[in-house]
C-alpha cells in the first residue's frame, strides 16, 4: 500500500448550468509528481480551486495524511499543507522580491519592525535553490514575466507544503528556467514533497510526472503511470477521439512575396528584414524576450518603429497606429488575450466586430444590429465557438473559446496579412487543432500569416518557413523541411 | 407557463395603472385625504374606496415582468430601475394627494432637468472609463460668463437684444467646452488620471468663477435671456411645460439613441471595456476621450446657462455639489466606475428616482434633513443589488 498524502473522493461541484466536477477522485502519493491533464473545461481548475480552499465542493471528501479536511479559504489550505501556484500572478509589483517571497511572514525584530537583514538572507536562500542571481531588493515590477513566475513558485515552495499544486507553471518560462524548475521539483520530491502538476504541454508531463490523471467533462477518465503512457494515448483519453496530425498539411501553392519588411528597428529589435509570401505561414521562433512580440506590435503601429520600412503589394506602408494597420488590412492577434485582446465583460457578438465596427455601420453612422448578429452567428459556426448564446460575456468562456473569438475578430477584418502571437497559449488540444485548421484555411485563401510562438512543435508543424530571432536580431532562416527542433533551438540560443 | 402568467399579470397591472391615471386626470378617481386611499366617485355623496390601487397595480405589473422576463432583467439594466421608479411613483400617487398634480410633477421634472442634461455627458464618460468632477463648477462658470456678457458687454453693443442673448449663449457654451477640452487633453495626452485631473480642474474653475465675478452674484438679466429658463410651452389642457424640461427631454432622447445605436458613441463601450484591446482594434482612443470631456463640459455649460436664466441671476455658488448628484444618478442608473456599461436612459431614470425620493420627503412631511442620508443609502443599495446579482450570475 503506497503512502498516500492526499486522497480525494467523489468530489461533485455544480455551477449554475454546469456540472463542473462529477464524482472525481484523485490519490497523490508521498514524493510523487502527479500530473492532471484534460481539455479546458474538463474541471482541472475547479478541482484545484477546491483543493486550494477557494471553492467548496457540493459533496465528496478530501483526506490529507489520513485526516478529513475541509477548508473555508486559501489561507487554511496553506496552513494545512496545500499550496497552489496560479497562472494569474499574485505578486505586489511595487514591493521587493524579498518582501513578496516572504509576504506576511517577514522576520521581525524589536518592536515588531521588519528585520531587513534577516529578510534578505532568507530570500537569498530561497533564490539560491533556483540558482537565481537576483538582488532580493529588486522591485518585482522590474522583473520579466518569466522571472515573476519563478518568484511565485518559490513563494509557494517556501511554505514547505505537503502538496504543491502548479497550474501551467511553465507557460511564461524560458527553456533554461523550465529546466531549473524541474530540478527544484526533483530535489523537493526527494525530500518527500508531493506535487499536482497541471499542464497542456504533454512533453513536460513525460519529463516530470510519475503518474497522470486525465479528466474529461468533469469526470475522472483514468490514472496511469507516466512511463507507460504515450502522447497519443493521453490525447485520446482527453479528447475521447483520435486527433491525427494536428497541424494539417498545406494543400495550396505559396504565391509571390507581397509584404516586405526592410531594416526594421525598434525598442527591442534591430535591423529585421524579411518578406512574406501570399498564402505562406511564416514561423517566428525564439526565446522569450528575443523581441518577437515587440516586432509584431511595431509592424501594426502599436509600438513605434525607429527605423526601417514596410511595404504591402509594393506600396510603402506608414503605420502610425493600429487603426491605420487595420485599415491597410494588417491584423495583429495579441499574445495576451485577456489584457489586450478581448473585451471580457462584453458580449461575444460585440467582441467579434470590435476591429471592424465601420463595416456594420450605415453611412450616417448608425449601427446595424442585425448585421452584427448575423456576423457573430456565422463566426460561431465557422470557428466552433461553444457558448450558450452570443450575448454571453466573453469572460465566461474557456480559454480555447476565447481564443477563437479573438481569431474571429481579426479574420473579420478581411486581413491581407495576419500576425498571430502565441495563438494557442493556454488552449486545450481540441481547440488547438481547430485553430491550426483555421489558420491553414486562411492561408489557403492567399493571406500571409506570421506565426509568433514559443511552442516549437507548433512552429515546426505549421510553418512553411521558420525565422529565428535572437536578442532582437534575425539569427537564422530555415525552410520547412530543414527546420528541426535541434537546429532551431540551437539557433535561438546562439549555440553553434 | 410561468411566462404566460407573467405576461397576463403585467398586462393587467399596467392596464389598471394606466386606467387609474386617466380616471384621476378626469376626476372620476380622486384621493381620499388623510392617506393611502383613492375613491371612485359614483355620485356626489357616494365613493367606492380603493386601498392603495396605484401601488398594488404597479406591484402586480412588476411581479409579472419578473416572471415573464427574468433573463431580460439581467440584460436590460434599465428595466430594473424603471420598475423601481414605477413603484416609487405609484406609492407616492397613493400616499400623497398632491403628488399626481401637474404642479408637483412638473416641479419634479424641472428639478431633474439640469442634472439630466449633465448626466448625458457623464454617462458617456463613465462608459468609456472616464470621470468628471468639474461639471458643477463648469456649470457655474458658464452661467456667470453668459450673465457677464449680458450685463457688461451687451449694453455697449448695437443691434437688437436677441443678438446679445445669442452671443451670451455662445460665450457660455464655449467656456464649458473649453474647460472640458482642457480636461480631455490632460487625461488623454498627458495621461494624468481623470480623478486627479478633474478634481484640480474643479477648483481652478471655482476659483475663476470667483475671480471673474469678484465674488458677487450677477443679476438684472434681460427677459429675452431669462425666458429660456422661466418660459414654457402651454399645453391644450392648460398645463405648462417649462423650457428646461423640454430641452432636457430632447437632449436625453437624442443622447440615449446616439450612445445606443451610433457607431461613434458605441466605441465608448469598447474603450471602457478594455483600453489596450481598443487601441489594438484600431479605435482612436485619445480622440474619443478628448471628445467625451469636451461634450461633458459643453453639456455642463448648457445646464449652467439654463440655471442662470431660470434664477435670473448667476450665483457664485451655483452648481456646488452638482457633480456628485450627477454621478450618483448615473451610477444608480446602471453605469459603473470600471467603465464599459451604462446608458443615458438609465441615468435619466436614476435622476428621476432621486427626485421622487426627495419630493416624497417633503410631501410626506419627513424631516428634509434626512435627504442626503437617503440618497446615499439609495446609491449604495443600487450598487449592492447590482453587485450581488452579478456575483450570482458568475459575472464577477
Amino acid at each position: 500500500m503506497p503512502d498516500l498524502v492526499l486522497q480525494v473522493r467523489d468530489i461533485v461541484k455544480t455551477f449554475p448550468g454546469v456540472r463542473a466536477l462529477d464524482g472525481v477522485h484523485l490519490d497523490v502519493r508521498r514524493g510523487e509528481v502527479h500530473a492532471l491533464v484534460g481539455e479546458n473545461g474538463a474541471g482541472k481548475s475547479t478541482l484545484m480551486h477546491i483543493l486550494g480552499g477557494i471553492q467548496k465542493p457540493d459533496s465528496g471528501t478530501i483526506e490529507l495524511e489520513g485526516r478529513l479536511v475541509s477548508f473555508t479559504d486559501a489561507h487554511q489550505a496553506a496552513l494545512a499543507g496545500i499550496s497552489v501556484v496560479f497562472q494569474e500572478l499574485s505578486l505586489a509589483p511595487n514591493l521587493s522580491v524579498a518582501e513578496n517571497l516572504l509576504a506576511n511572514r517577514q522576520p521581525v525584530g524589536r518592536w515588531n519592525l521588519i528585520d531587513r537583514r534577516r529578510l534578505h538572507q532568507q530570500a537569498r536562500d530561497l533564490l539560491a535553490m533556483f540558482d537565481l542571481d537576483l538582488d532580493p531588493d529588486t522591485p518585482v515590477a522590474a522583473l520579466s514575466m518569466a522571472r515573476r513566475q519563478v518568484i511565485e513558485i518559490l513563494k509557494a515552495i517556501s511554505h514547505n507544503p505537503k502538496v504543491l499544486i502548479l497550474d501551467e507553471p511553465t507557460s511564461s518560462l524560458t527553456g533554461p528556467d523550465t529546466g531549473r524548475l524541474f530540478a527544484v521539483i526533483e530535489g523537493l520530491k526527494a525530500r518527500g514533497a508531493s506535487f499536482i502538476y497541471i499542464s497542456h504541454h504533454l512533453s513536460e508531463i513525460f519529463r516530470v510526472a510519475d503518474r497522470v490523471t486525465v479528466l474529461r467533462d468533469g469526470r475522472h477518465v483514468g490514472t496511469c503511470p507516466a512511463a507507460g503512457a504515450t502522447e497519443e494515448s493521453l490525447v485520446r483519453m482527453m479528447v475521447g477521439r483520435e486527433i491525427s496530425n494536428m497541424y494539417g498539411r498545406r494543400s495550396h501553392e505559396v504565391g509571390p512575396e507581397y509584404f516586405c519588411v526592410r531594416g526594421a528597428s525598434g525598442g527591442r529589435f534591430q535591423d529585421v528584414s524579411f518578406g512574406l509570401r501570399r498564402g505562406e505561414i511564416l514561423g517566428l521562433a525564439g526565446l522569450v524576450g528575443a523581441g518577437r512580440t515587440e516586432l509584431g506590435r511595431a509592424l501594426v503601429g502599436a509600438d513605434s518603429l525607429v527605423a526601417g520600412e514596410i511595404a504591402l503589394d509594393g506600396r510603402p506602408l506608414h503605420l502610425g497606429s493600429p487603426r491605420e494597420a487595420v485599415r491597410a488590412g494588417v491584423g495583429y492577434l495579441t499574445e495576451d488575450r485577456k489584457e489586450q485582446g478581448l473585451f471580457l465583460q462584453m458580449a461575444i457578438r460585440d467582441n467579434c466586430v470590435a476591429p471592424s465596427l465601420g463595416r456594420f455601420a450605415s453611412r450616417a453612422g448608425w449601427m446595424n444590429e442585425r448585421a452584427i448578429d448575423a456576423f457573430a452567428d456565422a463566426a460561431r459556426t465557422k470557428f466552433h465557438i461553444v457558448c450558450p448564446g452570443l450575448d454571453q460575456q466573453v469572460r465566461n468562456l474557456s480559454g480555447g473559446n476565447q481564443q477563437k473569438v479573438l481569431l474571429s475578430m481579426w479574420m473579420g477584418i478581411g486581413p491581407k496579412v495576419l500576425i498571430v502571437d502565441e495563438p494557442t497559449r493556454g488552449v486545450d488540444v481540441g481547440a488547438r487543432s481547430e485553430i491550426y485548421t483555421l489558420l491553414r484555411d486562411l492561408a489557403a485563401t492567399g493571406v500571409g500569416v506570421v506565426l509568433i510562438s514559443s511552442d516549437l512543435l507548433e512552429v515546426l508543424g505549421l510553418s512553411d518557413r521558420v525565422l529565428v530571432m535572437r536578442q532582437g536580431r534575425l539569427a537564422g532562416e530555415f525552410a520547412a523541411d530543414q527546420a528541426t527542433e535541434e537546429n532551431v533551438i540551437a539557433c535561438a540560443a546562439g549555440v553553434t | 407557463m410561468r411566462k404566460k402568467l407573467g405576461i397576463v399579470m403585467t398586462a393587467a397591472g399596467a392596464g389598471v395603472f394606466v386606467a387609474l391615471l386617466v380616471l384621476r386626470a378626469l376626476g372620476v378617481v380622486r384621493p381620499v385625504s388623510g392617506g393611502f386611499l383613492q375613491e371612485i366617485v359614483l355620485s356626489e355623496a357616494l365613493g367606492l374606496p380603493l386601498a392603495m390601487p396605484f401601488t398594488l397595480s404597479a406591484l402586480l405589473a412588476g411581479a409579472g415582468v419578473f416572471l415573464a422576463a427574468r433573463r431580460a432583467m439581467a440584460r436590460v439594466r434599465e428595466l430594473m430601475i424603471f420598475l423601481i421608479v414605477l413603484a416609487a411613483f405609484a406609492f407616492m400617487a397613493d400616499a400623497s394627494e398632491v403628488f399626481l398634480g401637474w404642479t408637483n410633477l412638473s416641479a419634479i421634472l424641472l428639478a431633474v432637468s439640469l442634472q439630466a442634461i449633465i448626466a448625458i455627458g457623464m454617462t458617456v464618460l463613465l462608459v468609456s472609463g472616464g470621470f468628471d468632477l468639474s461639471v458643477g463648477a463648469t456649470a457655474g462658470l458658464a452661467g456667470a460668463a453668459a450673465a457677464l456678457v449680458l450685463t457688461r458687454l451687451c449694453p455697449a453693443l448695437p443691434g437688437p437684444a436677441v443678438l446679445g442673448v445669442v452671443l451670451a449663449l455662445l460665450v457660455g457654451l464655449a467656456t464649458g467646452a473649453s474647460v472640458g477640452a482642457a480636461n480631455g487633453l490632460i487625461v488623454a495626452r498627458v495621461g494624468i488620471n481623470p480623478f486627479i485631473t478633474t478634481l484640480g480642474m474643479m477648483q481652478i474653475v471655482r476659483g475663476l468663477l470667483l475671480l471673474v465675478t469678484n465674488g458677487k452674484n450677477v443679476s438684472d438679466l434681460p427677459t429675452a435671456f431669462t425666458v429660456i429658463g422661466q418660459g414654457g410651452l402651454v399645453l391644450p389642457g392648460g398645463a405648462r411645460i417649462q423650457f428646461p424640461i423640454l430641452i432636457s427631454l430632447v437632449l436625453v432622447a437624442a443622447g440615449d439613441v446616439l450612445l445606443r445605436r451610433s457607431r461613434f458613441f458605441r466605441q465608448n463601450y469598447y474603450l471602457g471595456g478594455n483600453e489596450k484591446a481598443a487601441i489594438l482594434s484600431g479605435i482612436r482612443v485619445d480622440r474619443i476621450k478628448i471628445f467625451n470631456y469636451t461634450l461633458t463640459g459643453l453639456l455642463a455649460a448648457a445646464a449652467g446657462v439654463i440655471m442662470t436664466a431660470r434664477l435670473g441671476s448667476a450665483s457664485v455658488t451655483a452648481g456646488v455639489g452638482l457633480e456628485l448628484q450627477v454621478i450618483t444618478a448615473v451610477i444608480i442608473g446602471g453605469a459603473s466606475l470600471q467603465g464599459g456599461e451604462g446608458t443615458v436612459l438609465g441615468a435619466f431614470l436614476g435622476s428621476i428616482l432621486m427626485a421622487i425620493i426627495l419630493s416624497a420627503l417633503t410631501l410626506l412631511g419627513i424631516n428634509t434633513n434626512a435627504q442626503e442620508l437617503i440618497i446615499g443609502a439609495t446609491l449604495l443599495l443600487a450598487v449592492l443589488a447590482d453587485t450581488l446579482g452579478k456575483k450570482r450570475r458568475g459575472a464577477l
